[in-house]
This record gives structure tokens, sequence and C-alpha cells, in this order.
């Protein structure tokens, strides 16, 4: 009765009995898989094993090492603070929030021509576009042109969700601190007659940020109708529809405000602000000489002992210039190929000791 | 409710506590149970509460209604859940475990507003899933536990019908208590039920226990295997039945190895909250700086701030959630599922198979395989377990002469080869016994046969009748079929037997002989059947009448139907020793013991067939004297206490009541010296006989027989002596035997009085048996493997010392080399005195030899190394350990215990065996494993840290309390050296790289937090991040935790020294740990700063910058695992590429779809974007290179450098077979040199400043193992202390 089948259940139970195990009889198969014999890679780690691994991997670190490090010193790149702490700054003036608007011009010089397209970069430090509350306060579901996210934006906007009973748009922590401050570069030629350089507004944010991710509201009207019934964000001094002439970059498709929104990963980052565009192949981007820089300061980055930097840079297909990945593959190269030597030695004194059969030490 | 319950448990277990411990106590349960059920009388706690049954049957309509109404029906349900319930019970039974707790509370923590770190339904992501996994497999296994259930409630039996005034077939489910059920020969038992009738005349059912007990032999309280029919009314169904009130659950073990990782556990739960405090604190810090910067300390949704202290306090709490990963949520999971891998393929290993009894090694419990890998002691049972319990009769003695019989050994040597061999030996046998005739065999002793031949009669009689065999025919098992006994029966005449008796008589009192007797050339088989001869002459010559009139019933003297075949009587354990007698080679004995089987198939090889037994009579046929029929008077059945059993007969020839009795031959010589009978010459005689057979005696232990001794006792007066005898054997053998004569009928009683006016009388010793119990194939090898593997072997036995140490030689368990040590001591001070004594030489040995100077002072290290020259072997007596486990004392004992390689326990009772192992196991802290095959092991085998059960003679009780049950010793080699060894080091590796995994994947996030101000922010998408350890590296550490082969089972097999790493848990040492978590640091270290140098100062946004963190660290941790594995196959390829295919699917598919999912961490094209940037591809694999640099150049240089014995063993693999065992001699051989050199070079360092103690320091150099052993000369230990080498 149930006894039996209890005492029998105790000592047939337990794990998955082998399958194939028919009632006839309970000899296991005799498969590789199950008796643990499958073909197996069994690398054994000796130092006669691995000798190829290191020298192969120095052989092609130190190359690639080289050529990321010559890639990178060939890069053009200026970099012009103009925070201003300094009295002697030509911005110190900004500082005091009672000048606006206030501008102020940076002379510099270009040692060397720019070949090619120049990005042109605004530059902030000890910003922290990553704190976590600061990056989740936006509302993607808005800038994607959702009609009830507008006019209803997430509860992460808070407190920049609303303002005097009106939806903020765009909401958050994010766009309310857009930066605003306005760079124009002027070229000061042999006839100290100043030449504006062409900035390009568009193609500084990802395609499919601008196509795909950003979306201004669906309507027919203008860009003001369809952002009817929200206010602008509290810091902002116009509002979104109103962030540039062009009707293809304004509201939420705004690059400058795309760029914005893609939040910085680390606390000293550069942004792409504008494109200089190479106009032929005779004369370079940016020829050498002095060049200075008008800016409209706006953004406030003294009270957190932040700094704004303006860079130009030409770019390769590595991206900016950074001699860290070049000498870092250098150096690991070296390393790998020094213990290749090394361990050619210990082979060659080990050799009868460990590569053999014969396994006694 | 709870006091039937009780009830019924109360009876249970003195029911199978009778079975297993105390015969005379079973006896009683059995009486009562058969008889009455439940009488309130037995149950003297409850009274008046029982169980009141009504017949389900018309006329008791009405009382049935209203009794058996209450009662369940016969339907069983062992699943834990049903269909309704099973979310809610399974849910609660899981937040039984503190991990899921845990992880209960993030997830709730995670609604919290104020510290919300991820989106609240991905935190419980990864809790639902775990859950969901457990929850399946939960379902699988009560789904299968349902259809069990069901197929046996759907069981067919017989069950008499009110309405149809008949009996029709029922379903089991439907039986209800007071049903009357009709069971046939080898039905199985539907409840617990009263028998009622039985178609055997004598009322008598014999069932089989096996389902209760596990014990396969016949017991006569029980069921139906003799009879056509029989009725029973059920008496309690389904739930209510004893075997469903005593099922307690599954074992539950926790490994030594989960213990280790839990404590580790810990420790990542400090070092989250050392991190978690670093980020509150932090974070803290960072805000006070920017309060007010509205930038960075976004106001509250009401417009306050928070301040520093309180952002603070939240932050600890956020980065709780952040970094929970820590804590390894998938590792229990992923450890249960390797862990079913592993008992999978240890299940499907052919190596266990065993062909003979189909059955293969089972796993019963779990969770702890790889404790299999770190066994230290091993505590062995002896019978059944290094021996096969196939008693086979090899000697006797009988009436101070050794007799052989090398025949028997031989047959039963090769009967199992083949089936035709067997016949042709019984022909010799019966050939033998035909030619007796001759009177010229070689030494033949023609003095005084016919004392001798009484004896000889008396002997056999004795082993035929003492005992509780069942007699049945093979074919139909049980099944007597009656007949007319009378035809063709050679018949004698009862006045000639009653004259040979009497002349026998006369002669045996009136011969001084034996006393001058020459010792009779030992071991010669022919002089014994020339004896016999004289009956074979008889009983040719005279056909004797049957004496109908002896016996209460004339029908009693049945025969058996002829049968062939001997399977059946193979198949039921027995030794199956045919006789020449056609109709005895049917016969099949089923006995309690194997060795009382192993008498009677003894007795009737030499034609002295046991023919039948019923409650009043016992039938056997003995080849001179045609069938005589011995009237029982009294069973006293064989108890551990008293160590011997007896009948009381009436004989059927001299009509005098005698009593023979069979029992260990101390407690016998014992009874027989008490005894001082007047008789001078006869008591000189039978001193003797006593001192020759002692002799013997000796002898046969130390061949390794067990031995029996068989004495009689005759009544002076034939008339009325019956009950005097009975009540005499029953007065003389203590408290036991006489419960059990108050138990029978009160009639018996009277015998008492009737014995306390006869004067005791003589005891007649017949005679010893040596039954020898054959070493099981392969124990010796395997023994000598498993102490080389480094572990401490322990025989647990309830035989005789000289027994004991003779199998333990056998079985190499010593060696003749050893230095044997005897604890045999009366009194604990003796012990104590003993013990020091031996300490003190071991210890002045341990001094002398170099490398023991460390004395043993740390009980926890012993002080013998595996290659220690100084071998030593223990042997302690049952009643010297008991002095030896007292609370004083034990510290000594072990102490004595660690300098020695073997230790052999004698006479040990199952109740020491497992204070032993608790002894051993507590004080020592070391992992003990305790094996054996009987019901005297399983407290044992329960107290060990792995029990192991021997499925072999005696039941199943020792398989069902075990953790592992194996068919035979010899699997036990394969199981810890190789399985084990796999087990473990895969395992613990497992969870290593899971803390290492873990670790290092946590602490990308810990390191950005020190660039986002520690304000809890990750720079990963959290699908990925949740995935990541749920999907994308979860498969490969569990395939590497089921598949990985450091060393392969030959070489593991080969050199069994390997299995030393896994005891010292090289696999997995605190310091291990903590070598992983550094590496892991360092890794995520590169892994963060890497990518962090490079995007450094450019625009890259947070999620841009997890991604390569994110793929990097996946290349990291995989790549990691194959540098850890010594072997790959192509399913570890086949799991790690699709790991990485799985991550870069999943990352790219999420990165074109998800537009607006997923707020803040949004990865929309992403992926796609890096999969363009050729520095995306350099930075991972320079990151890749840096992290896994170091530990792949650690392993390198240990690989050429100090290679541990199992990489060097690894080698063994890659060599042909011819390399294989040049390289295996040189292995072992240089082994030796080694030790040799460095002691001697140790030996030449210390000589000057030594003193020596011996006297011939240089002798144990250069003699080695023997050097301890020559010395002994010049140390007197003590008169106990012997060397048998």
């Amino acid at each position: 009765m149930a006894m039996n089948y209890n005492s029998k259940d105790e000592v047939d139970g337990g794990p998955p009995c082998p399958p194939g195990g028919t009632a006839k009889t309970r000899r296991p198969d005799n498969t590789a898989f199950k008796q643990q014999r499958l073909p197996a890679w069994q690398p054994i780690l000796t130092a006669g094993t691995v000798l190829p691994t290191f020298f192969i991997i120095g052989l092609i670190f130190i190359p690639i090492g080289i050529g990321i490090f010559v890639t990178s010193n060939n890069i053009r790149e200026i970099e012009i603070d103009y925070t201003g702490t300094e009295p002697s700054s030509p911005c110190n003036k900004c500082l005091s929030p009672e000048v606006t608007p206030c501008i102020c011009t940076i002379d510099f010089t270009l040692e060397k021509s720019f070949e090619g397209n120049v990005f042109m970069y605004y530059g902030l430090s000890n910003f922290y576009q990553n704190h976590r509350r600061y990056v989740k306060s936006r509302d993607d579901s808005q800038l994607n042109g959702d009609s009830s996210a507008l006019l209803n934006p997430s509860k992460e906007c808070e407190p920049y969700r609303r303002n005097e009973d009106k939806p903020i748009a765009p909401c958050g922590a994010i766009a309310n601190s857009m930066f605003n401050d306005t760079l124009e570069l002027f070229l000061i030629g042999n006839d100290s007659y100043p030449t504006p350089i062409t900035l390009k507004k568009k193609g500084i944010a990802w395609w499919t940020d601008k196509n795909i991710k950003f979306r201004n509201p669906s309507g027919a009207e203008s860009l003001e109708e369809r952002f009817k019934g929200t206010t602008k964000p509290v810091n902002w001094l116009n509002p979104v529809y109103m962030l540039d002439s062009d009707p293809d970059n304004n509201g939420f498709v705004n690059e400058d405000f795309i760029v914005w929104m893609r939040t910085a990963a680390l606390p000293t980052f550069r942004k792409l602000y504008r494109l200089i565009e190479r106009k032929s192949d005779l004369h370079p981007t940016l020829p050498a000489g002095r060049y200075y820089l008008n800016i409209t300061y706006n953004y406030p980055v003294h009270s957190f002992d932040g700094r704004k930097r303006m860079i130009l840079s030409t770019i390769s297909w590595m991206g900016g210039k950074n001699p860290f990945l070049g000498i870092a593959y250098i150096a690991i190269g070296s390393i790998s190929f020094l213990l290749g030597v090394v361990l050619l030695v210990i082979n060659h004194k080990y050799r009868n000791s460990s590569n053999t059969a014969d396994i006694t030490i | 409710m709870t006091e039937p319950l009780r009830w019924a448990r109360y009876h249970w277990r003195r029911l199978v506590g009778g079975t297993t411990r105390d015969e005379d106590d079973r006896r009683c349960n059995y009486s009562s149970l058969l008889a009455c059920g439940g009488k309130p009388a037995h149950t003297p706690r409850l009274p008046g509460k029982h169980r009141i049954v009504v017949p389900h049957l018309w006329p008791f309509k009405d009382e049935y209604e209203k009794f058996s109404g209450t009662y369940v029906n016969n339907r069983i349900r062992t699943t834990k859940y049903t269909l309704l319930n099973f979310v809610p019970r399974n849910l609660f039974e899981q937040f039984h475990r503190a991990a899921n707790l845990y992880f209960l509370f993030l997830v709730v923590l995670n609604w919290v507003p104020l510290v919300e770190a991820f989106q609240k339904e991905i935190t419980m992501l990864p809790l639902v899933v775990v859950l969901a996994i457990i929850a399946v497999k939960d379902g699988l296994e009560d789904y299968r536990k349902y259809k069990i259930d069901k197929q046996i409630n759907n069981l067919v039996t017989k069950v008499y019908s009110r309405k149809e005034k008949k009996y029709i077939d029922r379903c089991w489910k439907d039986v209800m208590v007071g049903d009357f059920i009709r069971l046939s020969c080898n039905e199985v038992i539907p409840a617990d039920m009263v028998l009622l009738f039985s178609t055997d005349p004598d009322g008598i059912c014999h069932i089989e226990t096996s389902g209760l007990d596990g014990e396969s032999n016949l017991k006569q309280r029980q069921v139906v295997r003799g009879h056509a029919e029989q009725v029973n009314n059920v008496f309690s169904v389904g739930h209510e039945t004893k075997a469903m009130l005593n099922n307690s659950g599954p074992r539950y073990k926790r490994s030594k190895l989960e213990r280790r990782a839990n404590t580790d556990v810990l420790w990542c739960v400090l070092l989250l909250v050392i991190m978690c405090l670093t980020g509150a604190l932090g974070h803290g810090i960072w805000l006070s700086r920017y309060e007010n910067i509205l930038f960075f300390n976004i106001p509250e949704p009401d417009g306050h701030i928070v301040s520093p202290v309180l952002a603070g306090f939240y932050m600890f709490w956020t980065m709780i959630i952040l970094l929970q990963v820590l804590i390894p949520i998938s590792l229990y999971v992923s450890i249960e599922i390797v862990k079913l891998g592993q008992i999978y393929f240890i299940q499907s290993d052919v190596d266990f198979y065993n062909e003979k009894m189909d059955s293969t090694v089972q796993c019963r419990s779990l969770n702890i395989a790889e404790d299999l890998g770190q066994i230290q002691y091993l505590f062995s049972d002896k019978t059944g377990t290094l021996t096969e319990n196939k008693m086979v009769f090899r000697r006797c003695s009988v009436a101070g002469f050794d007799y052989c019989h090398e025949e028997n050994a031989r047959r039963l040597e090769s009967y199992q080869e083949a089936a035709s061999e067997e016949e042709d030996c019984t022909g010799t046998l019966g050939g033998a016994l035909g030619d007796v005739a001759s009177p010229g065999a070689p030494g033949c002793r023609t003095q005084n046969p016919p004392l001798e031949t009484l004896y000889i009669i008396d002997f056999f009689i004795a082993l035929a009748i003492c005992n509780t065999v069942v007699v049945s025919a093979p074919n139909q098992p049980r099944q007597k079929i009656r007949r007319p006994s009378l035809s063709g029966m050679p018949i004698r005449s009862l006045e000639e037997i009653k004259n040979l008796f009497q002349r026998l008589s006369v002669r045996r009192s009136s011969s001084p002989s034996l006393a001058s007797g020459k010792e009779p050339p030992s071991g010669v088989p022919s002089a014994f059947v020339s004896r016999l001869s004289l009956f074979s002459r008889g009983k040719l010559t005279s056909p004797v009448e049957e004496e109908g009139s002896q016996g209460a019933s004339s029908s009693a003297c049945c025969t058996e139907t002829e049968r062939s075949s001997s399977d059946a009587g193979l198949a039921n354990g027995g030794v199956e020793a045919p006789a020449g007698q056609p109709p005895a080679s049917s016969l099949c004995y089923e006995a309690e013991s194997p060795d009382e089987a192993a008498l009677v198939y003894a007795a009737r090889a030499y034609r002295c067939t046991l023919q039948a037994r019923t409650p009043e009579q016992v039938m056997v046929d003995f080849a001179a004297l045609g069938p005589l029929t011995f009237q029982l008077l009294h069973i006293l059945p064989f108890d551990s206490v008293r160590k011997r059993m007896s009948v009381v007969v009436r004989h059927p020839l001299s009509n005098q009541v005698v009593v023979y009795t069979k029992g260990a031959d101390s407690v016998i010589m014992e009874l027989l010296s008490a005894a001082s009978p007047d008789e001078g010459s006869l008591e000189k005689q039978q001193l003797l006989i006593r001192e020759k057979t002692q002799k013997h005696l000796d002898d046969y232990a130390k061949r390794g027989l067990r031995t029996l001794c068989v004495a009689k006792k005759r009544s002076g007066r034939p008339a009325g002596g019956a009950r005097a005898a009975g009540s005499g054997e029953a007065a003389g053998d203590g408290p036991g035997s006489r419960q059990a004569a108050f138990s029978s009928p009160m009639a018996k009683l009277s015998w008492l009085f009737g014995f306390l006016q006869t004067p005791l009388h003589l005891r007649y010793f017949l005679g010893a048996t040596g039954i020898e119990d054959r070493l099981q194939e392969g124990v010796p090898e395997s023994i000598e493997a498993l102490h080389k593997a480094g572990i401490k072997i322990w025989m647990l036995t309830g035989d005789k010392q000289e027994t004991a140490i003779n199998i333990a030689y056998a079985c190499k368990l010593l060696e003749p080399e050893d230095k044997l040590f005897i604890l045999n001591t009366q009194s604990k001070d003796a012990c104590e005195m003993l013990m020091s004594t031996i300490l003190k030489e071991l210890q002045k040995k341990g001094q002398a030899c170099p490398e023991q100077a460390s004395l043993s002072v740390d009980l926890l290290q012993p002080p013998i190394s595996q290659d220690s020259e100084l071998r030593a072997g223990l042997v302690i007596t049952g009643k010297t350990l008991e002095f030896a486990l007292q609370e004083s004392l034990q510290r000594q004992f072990l102490e004595l215990t660690s300098w020695c390689q073997a230790v052999v326990c004698c006479r040990a009772t199952p109740l020491q065996k497992s204070e032993v192992v608790k002894l051993v196991r507590g004080h020592l802290r070391v992992m003990t494993l305790a094996i054996g095959d009987g019901a005297n092991d399983v407290s044992m085998i329960q107290v060990a840290d792995i029990g192991i059960g021997v499925s072999g003679q005696e039941g199943m009780q020792a398989v069902m309390a075990s953790d592992f049950a194996v068919s035979q010793f010899r699997h036990l080699g394969k199981l810890l050296l190789v399985h084990g060894h796999w087990c473990y080091t895969r395992l613990s590796n497992m969870i290593l790289y899971f803390f290492y995994k873990n670790v290092a994947y946590v602490n990308l996030l810990f390191w950005y937090q020190f660039f986002c101000g520690f304000s809890g922010t990750s720079m990963t998408d959290y699908w990925v991040l949740i995935f990541f350890n749920l999907l994308f590296t979860s498969a490969p550490p569990v395939i590497y935790g089921v598949l990985e082969k450091d060393v392969s089972a030959e070489t593991l097999m080969q050199l069994p020294e390997l299995y030393q790493s896994g005891q010292k848990s090289e696999a997995y040492l605190p310091l291990t740990f903590w070598i992983t978590l550094l590496d892991a640091f360092y890794q995520s270290l590169v892994c963060f700063f890497v990518p962090y140098f490079t995007y450094q100062g450019s625009d890259i946004d947070i999620f841009t910058f997890g991604n390569p963190l994110n793929t990097a660290a996946l290349f990291i941790i995989l790549l990691h695992l194959v540098i850890e594995s010594k072997s790959l196959t192509w399913i570890h390829m086949l799991v790690i590429v699709s790991s990485i295919l799985a991550y870069f699917f999943f990352a790219l598919a999420f990165g074109a779809m998800c537009v607006t999912c997923n707020p803040p961490s949004n990865p929309y094209w992403i992926m796609q974007e890096h999969m363009l940037d050729p520095v995306f591809y350099l930075v991972c694999a320079l990151t890749t290179c840096i992290a896994l640099l170091p530990r792949f150049v650690y392993r390198v240089l240990q690989g050429s450098l100090f290679p541990s014995p199992i990489l060097r063993a690894k080698h063994f693999d890659r060599l042909t077979p011819e390399e294989r065992t040049e390289a295996l001699k040189k292995w072992k051989g240089a082994g030796k040199m080694d030790r040799v050199t460095s002691k001697l070079a140790e030996q030449a360092a210390d000589k000057s400043g030594r003193t020596p103690m011996s006297g011939l320091p240089a002798v144990f150099a250069m003699k080695a193992a023997t050097s301890c052993a020559v010395e002994r000369g010049n140390v007197s230990v003590c008169e106990t202390a012997l060397d048998l080498a």
C-alpha cells in the first residue's frame, strides 16, 4: 500500500534518473557525454605553451599603439578658457550678475593651420551632469513629441515640471540648465579687419537623435501653436520654439538643445557647439594666425568652481586628441613582449621539469 | 486528532524498533498486532484512545456510518501542493530563505521614492526569475509525486461488496475502514489491516516487510507469500496508516563548502555595507559643497532642499539597491543547478552499475555531493560492507575434531560463473557422499565412531533446527503443498533407531577415548564424510516407518513438491547448497541472518535436510535416519544481549526433551563453564573438547571466519522434562528470555514451576562452526587507494577481535609491517594507563623519525603525515571503547588514534559506532564518511557528514538512511577519488568565480560613483545591468561547474594522492577567496579606468561611456573563465559564444527599438554607433588584455615554476599509454626517493643537535617502513599490546 510506494519512492527518487533507462535495465548509457569523456581542449598554461601568445600580443599591440599615437598627435586642438575667474581675464567682468548681457572677447593665436573640418566645442569642468537626480529629470516622451506628455510631463521632472500651473516644455532639470553662452569666432587678418568664421549649427547632434528621438509636437500650425499651453523652463530666456529661426532647428529638434540633453558621463566634458567646414582643398579651414572669440557670457559656473572653455579641434578616425590609448597600447605591447622574453628564459631553464612527461620537481 | 496520531506513531515505532533491535520485543508486537490490531492495553499512555472499526457489512450499517464516517479514505496524497495553493504556498516556503527575504527587502526598498535607484519593476526582475525557476523545479517534483500517487491510488484489490455479496475489484483509493479484503499470494497490501482468516491450516501468514523496514526476508507475522488467500479487515487507511504517519521528509544537509560559501556571502554583505557607507559619506560631503547649487542639489517636488546629511542617509539605501548584485542572488540558484548536474553525472557513471543487482549509485541527498571530495575519516562497517555477507560454511569442529569443508567453499566460489558447473559440483558432492561406503578412505579414523557419530548427528540436527529459517519451494515462493508424506519416503523402524541411540549413548558414557584421542588431521573432508557412511548404509538397508504418533498433528510432516532451479535460492540471498537428494535441492531457506541460512545449507549438504517448519514442529530429513519430526516446545529467539538462541524440542527417538543452543563462542563457553555437573569423566571429556574447540575457534578467527558454537542440553527426565528444560533454558538466559517466556501462553508459566523443582542438567558441547564471510571484490584495492588518498579508515564491527583483525589484514586496512596496538582492558584506569603508555611510545618514535618531530599538541593536525614511515594500527574492543569514549579519556583516545593509520573497533554496538563517529567529527572537526549496509549502521550513517549505504544482503534500512547508496564497497573508490574530487573542485571554483564575477562587475558601478558625486548613477542601461548577471554571464559558470575536469578520471584513480587537495580544501581556502576578490577589484579598476582615460574630457555621454565598460566586462568575465578552465569542450565554447552573441543581440535590438522607453538610461542607438567606431574595439581589446594579464601570467608561472600535484598530473592525460605508465612509475618512485633523500638530509642536519632517543637513529632513515617494527623488540608496551605482524 502506501507504505510500499513511499519506500520505493524514497529509494528511487531524487534527482532525475538517467533517461534512456528503460524499464528493463538501469544501466546508464555509455556515451561520451554521460561518462564525461567528451573530447576537450585542455589548455596547459606553461611558459612553453603560451610563449607565442605573448609575442603575438606584443607584435600586434605595439604597431597599433604607434598608429594611434601618431594619429592622435596629428590632431590639432586648442583650448581657450574663458571662465574669467582671473582678474586679468577679459571675461572677469561677467562674473558679477549685474552685467547683463555681458559680452567679452578673448584673443588667441593658432600657431599652425587647422586642416579639414574643425569642430568647435564648449567645455565645462566640475559640472556634474551625471548626477543621478539630474540625469533622470527629463521626459523622453515629451521630447519625442508626445502630445499628452507635452501637457502632462513625467513626475521625474519635478520640481521643474510645472511653472505657474503650466507644464514646462521641455521639463526637467537638464533642460532647465541648458548652456546658453553664445560663441563667435573671428579671424584677425593682416589688415586688422576681422573676418567672421562661418559656424555651422546643424549636424552636431546624432542623426538618430535629431530625426527619431527628438521630435516637435505634431500639428499643422506654427511651432508656437504646437507648444501652446506650455511654458518655458524657469532659467530660459526664450521659450523652446524660439531657440532658432530655422524651423528645422527649432523647438525640441534644436541641435544645441539635443546635444545638451545627451548628459555627459564625467564632470569634465566638452560638447560639440559648431562645425567649421572645409571650404576648399587649397585653403586650410583655419589658417594659422590671430583670432578672437566673442562670448556672450550667460552661463554661471563660478558658484560651483566650474570652468568654461572653448575648444577647436580637428578630428581623425579615432575622434579627438587623446594620447592615452596609443601610449597604453605601446606599453602593454612592450610589457607583453618583455614577458615573452622572460618566459622564454623560464622555459629554457625549466624545460626538463615542466614541459615533458617527467614531471618531478 | 493528535491523540490517535500519537497512538499510531507509538505503535509504529515499537513495531519498527522491534524489527531492528530487539527480537523479543518484536515477537511481542507481532503477536499483539496480529491478534488484536491495537488493544488498549498496548497503548499505555493513551488508555481508551483506540480505533473502533465496524465491519462494512449489512447488519452493521448504522454503526458503520456512525464510526467509519469520520475516518479518511484510502486515497493518498504525498504532494505538497494543489493547483490552487501552489503559488501562495510555494512563495511562502521560498521566502523562508534568508537570501530571498533580502532580495524582497531590496524590492520593497526600491518602492520608496526617496532612495529609488532603478525603475521599480526592474529590481523585481531577478527575484521573480529566481523564484520562478525554483517554483518550476518544485512544481515538477511535485507533479512527479502526483503521478505516482495516482498510479498507487488506482491499483486494484479485492474488496467484499455489501451489495453484490462477493469480492469485487476496487481501486485502492476507494478502500474504506471496515472493508473486508481478500489478498492472494504475492499481492501488495493496500492498507493497515487485521488478519482474520488465512487459508493456511495453521492460520499463519508470512509477509515481507521490505516496504516498511527494508528487510526482504519473510517474517511470520507478515503477509502473503505462503498462502493462497487471506481475508483481512481494513484497520486504517490512507493517511492514517502507520507508514504514512511515519513518513518523514527528505534529508537536508548542508555541505562544508556551502557553509564556507555562506560565510563569504556574509563578507560580501560587509563589503557591500562598506561600499554603501563610502557612497553615503561621499555624497554627503559632495553635496555639502554644492548645497545651494540648484544644478546639483535639485529640490524636492515641494521645493525644499534636502540637507546633505539626510541626502547621505538616503544615498546609503540607494547604493544598497544599486550595488545589490554584490550579493549574488543567482549564486544559490546556480549552485542548485550545478549540483543537479553533478548528481546526474554521478548517477550516469556506468562504472557504478552492478549487473547482478541491476542497480547503480543512488544519490539520495542532493546537497552534499561536493563533500565527497573532502573526506578525511572513513568509518566502515565490516560485514556486508567490506565483506559480501554471503556466508559460506567453511569449517566445523565437532567434539574436538576439526573438519574442513573445502568443497563447499570451492563450489560456492564457482557457482556464480555458470549454472551447469554448479550441477557438476553438486554431483561431485553427492558422489562423495555416495562413496562413503568405502572404508579405506584416507584419514578415516575408526576410533570410537559411534560417539563421534552421535556428536555429529546432534551437531547437524542442531544446525538444522536451531534457527528460525523459513522453508519454501523456490518457484512458487512460500507455497506449501501438502500431500501424504508416507509415500516414497525411506523409512526405518523406530525400534532400530532407538537401539542405535541407546547403543551409542552407552558407549559414549563409558568412553574416555577422547581424552587420549590423537589430533585428527584437520581439513580432510573425506574423514568426515566417511563417518557419515554409517547413516548412509543404514538408510539403504532399513526402511523405517514414520513416527506419526509423535507429534500432535500427523499431517504436519510435510514435504515440498519438487521444484527445479536454484535461482530463487540465490535471489533470496541465502547460500544455496543443494544436497545429493533430489527433493532437497528444490528447497529454499530464508533466514533472518545469512549465518543461519549458511548453517542450514551446510547441514543439508551433509544430508541433514530441514524439510519443514511449523510453529509446533520441525521436520528434518536425516539421510541415515529418515525424516524425523521434532516437536517444538519452545523457541528462544536470538537477541543481541544474550547473543544466542535456543530451541527446546522433544527428540523423536529418545523422546527426551532437548535444548539446542547456538550462539557466540564467548557466551556458550561461559555458559558451559558455569554449569558444574557431577559426572566426573564426562566433565573431563567435555573440558577437553572445549579446550580443543577453543583452539580451533582461535584458528578460525585468525583465518577471518565467523564463529558460532553449538551446544545441547538434555533433560534427565524423558517424560516430564520438557517443561523443566524449556524453562531452565529460559531462566538461565536472563531477563530477555524471561520476558519471552511470559509472553507465551499462560500454560507455559507452569513450566517454570516445574523447573524450580528440577536440578539443572548438563549441557553438552557439540561443536563450533566457522563461516567465511568473503571480502567483496576490489575491497583491498579500494582501501589501499583510499589510504593513499590520505583518508583515515576506521573499521567498526560487531565481530570479535580476531576476526576483525583478520579481515583488516585481508582488506589491507592493516599492513603486515604495521605496528599494532590492542586496547582490551576491563577497567577505565587500565585503559587510561595503557593509552598513555602507547602514546608515549608512539611519541618517542615520532621524535625518532625526523619529520614527526612536532608532537601532537594540536589535535586538529594529526602528527602523522601521509608519507610517514611509522605506521601504526589500533585495535580497540567494545568494552574498552566504552571507557575511551568517556569524557575524561576522549582527548587522549583521539590523540592516540591520530597517530594511527587505521583503527579497528571490534565488538562495537550500533550506538558505539555512532558515538565514535560523533566524537571524531565533533572534536577533530574533520569530514567524516560512514558506510554500512545493515540496520545497525543506520545511526552511524546518520551522524556522519556523509552516510553511504551499501545495498546488499541486509535489507534497505541503511540505504534509506543514507545520502548515497552504492551496491559495492569498491565503488567508493571512484565515488570519492573521482566524483568527489570533481564535484568539490568544480563547485568551489564555480562559487569563487561567482564571487569574482559579481564583485568585478559591481565595482564598475562603484568606481563610477567617484565621478558622479556619489549620487548613485548607473552608467549602464538598467536592463543590461540586470540581464548581465541573469542571462549573459549565468550559463557559462553553470556549465563550468558541471563539466569542468581538472584531471581525467583515470589519472585520479591511478594517483589517489591527488585527493588530498580536496581534504585540505585547497581549491577554496579563505585566502583564495580574498585573492579572488582582490583580483576582482583589480580587474574592475582596469575595466573602469582604461575607458575612463580614453574618453576623459571628451563629449561622451553617460550611457555611451557605459557601453564599452560593459562590453569589456563581459569579455573579461568570460575569458577569465576560459583561463580558469582546465578543459573546454564544445559545450563550453557553445555557451560562451552564445552568451556573447546574446549580449550583442540584446544590446543591438534594444538599442534599435527603445526610443523613449527605459528613461532615463536610454540606450537608443548607442551600440550601433559603437559598432562602427574603431575606438570602441580598441578600448575593449586593451581593457580585456590588461585586466586578464596578471591572472594569466600567474597561471603560466604556476604551471611552469611551481605546479601543484593536480597540474602535474594533468600532463598525464596528454601522454600515450606507454609514456603514461612510465611517468606513473617515475612519479611514485620519485616520491619515495624524495622522502628518503630529504630525510637523510634532515637527519644529517639534525644529528648534531639531537640526542638519539632510540639508540639507532640511522636505522630509521635507511630502513624506512620496517624500522619502527624492528625496534619494537626494545619496547615493552604492555601485555595487551600485540603485534600480529
